[in-house]
């Protein structure tokens, strides 16, 4: 008999994380796909109702214990290894996101199982079941399998729609007993929340994104008069953010916001799966970039091999005197 | 307090990477090794650490193309120390370097006494697994990942660290110590040195070597990769050319057919 898929739930503050109903729509299809049941796994403390968004699996074996009540990773993989140890799951798919990372990895590393990271798909051939890995900043995919049970695969968001992974109706739950060392060596003392910004970049229709290949922080005011003649606001990938250009608020990406504006225009960013990971879903991505091999130009609608700094003033011109143009009209 | 920075070469991306004859690895003909860019970070933030707080600092990286390169540097910047790993054969991916960083760590009276040890929170290579969390279950360490400050607490047992959750939102830890933790960016920039700096300590300082023991590598589980492509590139971009003007009018369009202007 095969063994199952184990889909790992990720919870934080009290809600399902969107990348866990990805990894629910993925595991559902490697399950078909070898005939094998899904079950999701859900870790936390007093945290049983969130099973009910579980629907896509066949049952949710939920973990509590006061010490999981913060999803901490090496908690995470402590109280989880035994029972995948007892359980044999042919997959397990860990969510790869800024609330559980490293989870996966020690979980692989504490079963002595084969692990890939950054996956952006799962497929099986032949009985075998198919990571395909993003690497080096987004430029190559790896294709990689593994012999050796349970294969723990790190989920990178954007694999599937979110619908996909959801369905009505509770799962049933069973409660596996956990057993954890008592001390706990990593403690969350606070949160902090992000101080609200001048601007909410979540709520603009229109976004002009800066990234490294600005270069200098005096060039982000051509920027600002560009988003300005287009009604809309800057924001910024990582670099440019840990430089101190902008705020932390106006961070797009995994550890920044997640935008849809209506356009997000993408100047000098590369387009690391980091960044893309918070812009992907905007309505109409135009990016602009030097290097034509830059990840960012397979997710934009319109691409641009260009300096920004030579684009920046030749579209404020021209977006200028249109808006002259329609003006008089 | 000392502090241990693990040091990764990776292929700077920002060059074209191509696909080697096996279909499976980079072409390494062209590549360009560069040091992974969150271990920069890691090391900036234990020399901040260093001026702060007064710490020893040692960096230690794996045999690579160019990392000699890479611990001069870090030397020129103000690490004390720079040792480099002897014959890494191990194995490519993560998981044989985790291994192999964590068995010369237990086999180093200094590196074994380190209080905390930072590396890069991950690697553009990272395919098999994340260096930090390696080798703190090797080492039987804590580990904490997206660290973007850490502070030594007084007493010293202790650090202060904090991490990004996604939204902005940051989280304040108390890590016992020694831990391994993982830098996503330091507090400040990674400092610049001059190239004349770093000359002057080629000359003056000399890199320390150590030996892997040659057991790693063994009862590794591993992934067999299939192929490396670049991306199939599902709704590639519609490429806009010309003249830089000629471009911008064509945007302009753009954006006004979709009701933008």
């Amino acid at each position: 008999m095969t063994g199952a898929i184990w889909v790992v739930a990720e919870q934080w503050r009290g809600r399902i994380s969107p990348i866990t109903f990805e990894a629910l729509a993925l595991g559902r299809e490697v399950a078909d796909a070898l005939g094998a049941p899904m079950h999701a796994v859900l870790m936390g403390h007093q945290a049983a109702p969130l099973a009910e968004r579980l629907g896509k699996a066949a049952k949710v074996l939920y973990l509590d214990h006061p010490l999981l009540a913060e999803p901490d990773p090496g908690t995470y993989a402590e109280a989880l290894w035994p029972l995948a140890k007892d359980r044999e799951p042919v997959c397990i798919v860990a969510p790869l996101t800024n609330v559980t990372l490293g989870f996966g990895t020690l979980l692989a590393a504490k079963l002595g199982a084969p692990a890939a990271n950054f996956c952006r798909d799962l497929r099986v051939s032949g009985g075998m079941i198919q990571s395909r890995c993003v690497m080096y900043g987004g430029k190559m995919e790896s294709l990689v399998t593994a012999a050796g049970r349970p294969f723990v695969v790190g989920l990178w968001p954007g694999s599937r729609p979110i619908d996909q992974g959801m369905a009505a109706g509770a799962p049933p739950l069973e409660e596996v007993p956990v057993q954890l060392p008592e001390l706990k060596r990593v403690g969350l003392r606070r949160y902090i929340e992000p101080e609200a910004g001048d601007v909410d970049i979540t709520q603009q229709d229109v976004l002009v994104a800066v990234g490294r290949g600005i270069q200098a922080k005096e060039n982000l005011e051509i920027a600002e008069r560009v988003a300005e003649l287009l009604g809309g606001a800057v924001c910024g990938s990582r670099p440019v953010i840990d430089q101190g250009w902008l705020p932390l608020s106006r961070q797009v990406g995994k550890s920044g916001m997640t935008v849809k504006p209506k356009l997000y225009l993408a100047l000098g960013i590369s387009g690391a799966p980091e960044h893309v990971e918070g812009m992907k879903d905007s309505a109409l991505i135009i990016a602009v970039n030097t290097d034509a091999q830059a990840p960012i130009f397979q997710l934009a609608h319109y691409g641009v091999v260009a300096d920004v700094l030579d684009m920046m003033p030749a579209l404020e011109e021209a977006i200028g005197k249109r808006k002259q143009v329609g003006s008089h009209a | 307090m000392d502090i241990l920075v693990l040091l990764k070469m990776v292929p700077d991306v920002v060059e074209e990477l191509q696909v080697d004859a096996s279909g499976k690895a980079l072409d390494t003909e062209f590549l360009r090794m560069i040091l992974s860019e969150q271990d920069a970070h890691a090391l900036e933030q234990a020399l901040l650490l260093k001026e702060r707080q007064g710490a020893r600092v040692t960096v230690l990286a794996r045999e690579a193309p160019e990392v000699d390169q890479a611990l001069y540097e870090a030397l020129a910047k103000g690490a004390d120390r720079a040792v480099r790993i002897q014959a890494a054969d191990g194995g490519a991916g993560t998981r044989p370097a985790a291994t192999q960083f964590a068995q010369v760590i237990a086999g180093d009276p200094v590196f074994r006494g380190a209080d905390l040890i930072l590396t890069g929170t991950q690697a553009n290579d990272d395919l098999d697994g994340l260096l930090a969390p390696l080798v703190a279950h090797e080492l039987g360490l804590p580990f904490l990942g997206i660290v973007v400050s850490v502070s030594i607490d007084a007493a010293g047992g202790s650090a202060t660290a904090v991490r990004e959750y996604p939204g902005g939102v940051r989280g304040e830890f108390s890590v016992a110590l020694p831990a391994v933790v993982g830098i996503q960016a330091a507090e400040k920039s990674p400092r610049y040195v001059p190239v004349a700096k770093v000359r002057a300590v080629m000359k003056s300082a000399s890199i320390g070597k150590v030996e892997a023991s040659g057991i790693f590598g063994q009862a590794m589980p591993q992934i067999e990769v299939l192929e490396m492509a670049k991306p199939a590139a599902a709704g590639k971009a519609a490429m806009v050319e010309g003249p830089i003007e000629a471009v911008a009018v064509k945007l302009t369009d753009i954006l006004s057919e979709r009701g933008l202007l």
